[in-house]
């Protein structure tokens, strides 16, 4: 029921957006809880964009992710080498 | 965006699941409570107990609004429908049980029940047939509600009327906390409620129950993390509020959603099935939107329902403390095909998810 899908926004006429859930399906979406612009992606729930997704905080939780992992497998080394 | 498989990357997974494993070694027994159904369909779908050490248990709270509506409600809807008021509903609603009947077994004395995608879909429709009256059942979450907000606030039509429903999460959560039986060890909270709401009503949870508390995304690796980060902050004694679902989940969450909400709701008690009432978990349209309760334009009455049918353990496995296999009517007399419980029904119930997860 929390199910939202990130969609990719198309075009813009006052609250409705029309937007790109991928492989080709468009649909028409309230952007009222949202200032969202041609370009943004967006997170769409029950036919509302309910927030514009961050790029920079998506490579940066991947970037995050590692860094905890590298910093375990280099305490990891220190140990062993130690 | 960054692309999807990034988030399932199966060597992270492997590897945030050796941290996991190490890090649950010096903890004894560990519960972790999700409350989203989508959590669940993650948690299920890509295997990720069955990369947990055997001391770490993720269980599943209330986190499906369907599941949670009590029958009392779906009496509401199935008797605004057999009044001849078209009833619009998400396409889960609709074989949810109520005391005795479901829409679905409305529509099928006739009543005229409309699965729609969005609110805006009832909308339209009322639009386009001005002679009849509509009424929307409005379900969901904090995730949903800022949409019936918008739309009533928008001055529909008036032909439309709303069976509110709605419900908060954090009382919820809180309600599992101070079930002492159930000794839970931290929570995932839920990403997308969290989009509206932000992290503020969450900071009670470490604060006043010691409990770990991670907000946390739906793909696999959110999870595994999120798992990782709860477990963290019990090995060095710091249960705190973390946000891993950064990418989307702002602290302050969604204000102008939460705006909207603010502005047509209050909250109330309400009940949930299976559980009772929860104390300031539903809201409640505000006195100058009343022209929009379906329930007095339509002088709906109920007075109370029956959430649990016979045999049926929907109330145990709703608050995680029984598995949908210690049901004795799990894929027996109840299934996805002819559900009896609640949680049996919704694509986000637990007792579906672990159905459809079985092996055929």
């Amino acid at each position: 029921m929390c199910l939202a899908i990130p969609a990719k926004v198309v075009s813009v006429k006052e609250d409705k957006a029309r937007v790109d859930f991928g492989e080709g399906v468009l649909r028409e979406v309230s952007v009222t809880l949202v200032n969202a612009k041609v370009g943004d992606y967006v997170l769409v729930h029950a036919g509302y964009a309910i927030q514009v997704l961050d790029e920079k905080e998506a490579i940066e939780t991947i970037r995050l992710w590692n860094e905890i992992l590298e910093a375990e497998t280099q305490q990891k080394r220190k140990a062993q080498v130690g | 965006m960054a692309e999807k498989s990034r988030f399932r990357d199966p060597d992270l997974a492997k590897r945030i699941a050796e941290k996991i494993h190490k890090l649950a070694q010096s903890e004894g027994n560990v519960k972790i409570c999700h409350v989203c159904g989508t959590h669940e369909w993650t948690i299920t779908h890509f295997g990720i107990r069955s990369l947990l050490p055997a001391s770490v248990e993720v269980i599943a709270g209330p986190g499906c609004p369907v599941c949670t509506v009590p029958a009392s409600e779906v009496d509401e809807a199935v008797q605004l429908a057999l009044k001849g008021v078209v009833v619009a509903c998400f396409g889960d609603v609709l074989r949810v049980p109520g005391s005795k009947m479901s829409l679905l077994d409305a529509k099928a004395e006739g009543a005229d029940v409309r699965l729609v995608y969005s609110v805006s879909d009832a909308v339209r429709m009322a639009e386009k047939e001005p002679s009849k009256e509509f009424g929307f059942f409005a379900i969901g979450f904090e995730t949903t509600t800022p949409s019936t907000a918008a739309e009533i606030l928008h001055g529909p039509v008036e032909n439309l009327s709303f069976l509110v429903s709605h419900r908060l999460i954090p009382p919820a959560m809180k309600l599992l906390v101070e079930m002492e039986d159930l000794r839970l060890n931290g929570f995932i909270a839920p990403g997308h409620v969290s989009t509206i709401i932000g992290l503020k009503p969450y900071e009670v949870f470490p604060r006043l129950y010691g409990m770990p508390t991670v907000v946390a995304g739906f793909e696999p690796l959110d999870v595994l993390f999120g798992i990782y980060m709860i477990l963290k902050q019990l090995s060095e004694g710091n249960p705190r509020l973390e946000n891993e679902y950064q990418r989307v989940v702002q602290r302050e969450g969604n204000t102008k959603a939460q705006e909207l909400m603010e502005k047509v709701f209050d909250v109330g008690d309400g009940g949930w099935r299976g559980i009772g009432t929860i104390l300031s978990s539903k809201f409640r349209l505000r006195n100058e939107y009343e022209p929009y309760d379906a329930r007095l334009k339509h002088n709906v009455k109920v007075e109370h329902g029956i959430d649990i049918q016979p045999s049926c353990r929907c109330h145990l496995v709703i608050v995680g403390k029984i598995k949908p296999t210690e049901c004795p009517l799990f894929m027996k007399a109840c299934t996805p095909q002819k559900p009896v419980g609640a949680c049996m029904v919704s694509i986000e119930g637990t007792c579906r998810i672990w159905a459809k997860a079985q092996p055929s």
